[in-house]
């Protein structure tokens, strides 16, 4: 077990180093650059003095040094500025150049400097973060309960009309992405069209505090993409369970049907599905970005756009770290849990 | 002219459609009439859910096959007098209705509807075929050598499912990028792998008769090798070596990187699904008696294995064809790639969001579009798999 969690801890850490490599490749490309630049110093400047600010504030060393320093495995660069004053990576404006740190990367805590909200990354990351969190719970206190129901009754008696009516359902709920649901919920239940305006179509006030009327369409919208998955998941891990041989047994023996699917089947037909739900936060990641941005809510998706949408490399950057790290984080867990939950694998 | 009321507004949409109905009906009445002899595609009329599934689905390939026929107003002109108005909304100078009203720049939007669908129905059973094409090339090896090469595959395969969707988008799909010239090398390496699938397949089964062997070869080389080199060159960019007049498939840049990025989430996947199938058939008699006959690896398989994989391959191919309209219509929602003038379903929802409290309909009708478009997909692959699952 110990060489098994070692290895995947190893295969995380090597993925980690080569996606963020990636993005730190995709975000630092020369036009983004020059576009960064041309933010900084004024658009109207010529190409010569793009190169030159590009130049003065580090841009221009190898690439494979700069992603070093923004690892924090690399020194971070120094120099002067057009006044002989010492400038550097790790010299915030208004610091003492004396007492600044050689290495300042991510490994440092140091996430660098958002262009567009003028705040430390670290920060806002962490409050966007705070605030998707909430949303994320809701999500999952809504999704997680009514999708096992689902499966797990469609799964109970394969073929019944029960199961063909639900089954369809969830079809239905699988073919319906975030922006879809949205607008239709929306269109629905808060425009002026069908007059029942019972929620309200933006999440902007949900910021200050939840209510039903502000979080129930985003919850919602984002909630019924992901059921329909876990549901037909949940369906084909428990109609797998139905047909096993101690089943029949426990039905020849006389246990009710009743007794036979709570105590005997549930546990057996909910280890696939928890592996589902936990791979499920990657495309969670998804839907949060839409239906952050579709309600106006201003969580961590929504900082991932703005991010993307203004060239704000810091900014981009930490959002793509923070949710790379979910991801892998919960790829592994979804083994480990794996592996713990159902005692048919052995590991090595 | 009086605005017309919601069952005349049916009536005269589906009037509209009338080349879609014929096609459809027509296509029943044959499949139903023959369908013994028509393998799984006639099995497929005896489950009722396949059967909407592929109506649904067959009504929008018709639909945008038909798409010049149907649209009744220009799909970029707009009429001032026309922003937001209702479904039914006689025009101004008499010439008709905006059957489904008008969006914020008092564009069709009946029209903008049945031309996004041609947009969509373009791109994304291409892409998932090309994925399918880049993922069965190199799931095949990586199942069936296994050893590092599958482990090299796998961790790679792994490492790009680990990029949310969103991000690689929104790093990927932006003019920057287009500019560095970024998404034509990408492209270079992916549109080539479908070459090389096609020659493998060719050489693995007749390396036996050389001389067929060759004429076939250098055929699917030239025709192949130009298709690629004219899908890949484009005139003004880091790719230009083909001479204009020879250049016969003109991919703008911007719809390249869409076309590339949806290809790069969906291979992976594809690749693990292949490698999955691979890794359960090698195991099997037919398998052992063509090694014991001599063939080579690639002709166990790409002529033994991957046909005895078709089954859940074709089940996921329309699953995958769902997803990526999905991913398509998540790029235009975000402004990514496709021009915010074209009226893919995507872009239009994005258009339309703004103002759905005051004018929802914009919105509303590519979104049940859409919905509609993969809820058949996704019933059609049901039907396949059960279907397919009944002998």
């Amino acid at each position: 077990m110990l060489k098994f969690l070692a290895r995947r801890l190893l295969l995380l850490l090597l993925s980690a180093v080569c996606i963020t490599f990636v993005i730190f490749f995709l975000t630092n490309l020369q036009p983004n650059l020059r576009k960064v630049a041309k933010f900084e110093a004024g658009s109207r400047i010529s190409d010569a003095e793009v190169t030159s600010w590009l130049q003065k504030n580090g841009y221009d060393r190898p690439f494979a040094v700069r992603y070093g320093e923004w690892l924090g495995v690399v020194p971070g660069w120094t120099g002067t500025n057009d006044e002989g004053a010492p400038v550097g990576r790790c010299i915030h404006a208004g610091a003492d150049p004396a007492s600044a740190p050689r290495y300042c990367g991510i490994l440092q805590g140091d996430w660098g400097t958002s262009s567009v909200f003028k705040d430390s990354v670290g920060k806002i990351v962490a409050t966007r973060l705070g605030l998707t969190g909430i949303l994320m719970f809701w999500v999952m206190v809504t999704m997680v309960p009514i999708s096992l129901a689902i499966g797990i009754l469609a799964g109970m008696r394969e073929g019944s009309r029960l199961d063909r009516a639900l089954s369809t359902l969830s079809i239905a709920s699988t073919s319906t992405p975030e922006y879809v649901s949205g607008v239709v919920l929306i269109v629905l239940f808060a425009s002026s069209m069908t007059g029942l305006k019972w929620f309200k179509g933006s999440a902007a006030s949900a910021m200050d505090g939840i209510t039903f009327e502000n979080f129930f369409l985003p919850v919602a919208t984002i909630a019924l993409y992901g059921i329909g998955y876990i549901a037909r998941m949940t369906r084909a891990s428990m109609t797998e369970v139905m047909t096993a041989q101690y089943i029949r047994t426990a039905r020849l023996k006389g246990v009710s049907f009743r007794n036979v699917v709570l105590r005997h089947a549930l546990r057996n037909a909910l280890i696939a599905p928890f592996t589902v739900i936990m791979l499920q936060f990657p495309w969670l990641l998804n839907g949060v970005v839409i239906t952050e941005t579709l309600f106006n809510y201003k969580g961590f998706g929504w900082t991932l756009v703005q991010a993307a949408g203004n060239n704000d490399i810091q900014l981009l950057l930490g959002c793509s770290v923070c949710a790379v790290f979910v991801v892998l984080v919960t790829q592994l867990i979804s083994d480990i849990g794996y592996a713990f939950l159902n005692p048919r694998i052995r590991i090595g | 002219m009086t605005p017309l009321n919601w069952s005349e507004i049916l009536l005269a949409v589906a009037l509209r459609l009338w080349p879609v109905w014929a096609a459809l009906i027509a296509t029943f009445a044959l499949s139903i009439i023959f369908k013994r002899r028509l393998g799984l595609y006639g099995k497929l009329f005896d489950s009722t859910v396949g059967m909407i599934g592929f109506a649904l689905v067959m009504f929008w390939a018709y639909t945008a096959l038909f798409a010049p026929m149907i649209i009744d107003h220009d799909v970029l002109s707009q009429v001032g007098q026309m922003k937001n108005v209702v479904p039914g909304t006689p025009m101004p100078d008499g010439s008709g209705y905006y059957l489904l009203g008008g969006d914020h720049l008092g564009r069709d939007v009946f029209s903008r509807m049945v031309a996004g669908s041609s947009v969509v129905l373009q791109i994304a059973p291409l892409a998932t075929l090309f994925a399918y094409m880049v993922g069965i090339t190199l799931g095949l090896p990586a199942g069936y050598f296994g050893g590092r090469l599958d482990d090299g595959l796998s961790f790679l395969a792994n490492l790009v499912l680990a990029f949310p969707v969103i991000l690689l988008f929104y790093l990927l799909v932006t003019p920057e990028i287009v500019e560095t010239g970024l998404p034509q090398y990408v492209a270079a390496v992916i549109f080539i792998l479908p070459l090389l699938f096609l020659l493998l397949l060719l050489n693995s089964r007749y390396y036996v008769k050389p001389g067929f062997r060759n004429a076939a070869a250098a055929v699917i080389l030239v025709a192949g090798g130009w298709t690629y080199l004219s899908l890949v060159s484009e005139k003004d960019t880091r790719i230009a070596f083909l001479p204009d007049a020879l250049d016969w498939i003109h991919v703008p840049p911007n719809i390249l990187i869409v076309f590339v990025s949806v290809i790069f989430v969906n291979a992976p996947t594809v690749f693990r699904i292949v490698r999955g199938l691979t890794l359960d058939i090698r195991t099997r008699d037919y398998v052992a008696a063509a090694q014991t006959r001599g063939e080579g690896p690639w002709y166990i398989m790409l002529w033994e294995i991957l046909p005895n994989a078709r089954g859940p391959l074709i089940v996921d191919f329309c699953l995958r064809i769902g997803y990526t309209t999905i991913l398509l219509g998540t790029l235009g929602f975000f402004g990514l790639g496709l021009s915010p003038e074209s009226p893919d379903w995507g872009s239009t929802i994005n258009a339309g969001r703004k103002l759905l409290t005051i004018a929802p309909h914009p919105a509303f009708v590519p979104a049940l579009a859409l919905m509609s478009l993969v809820l058949g997909l996704n019933l059609l692959a049901d039907g396949l798999r059960e279907e397919s699952l009944r002998d």
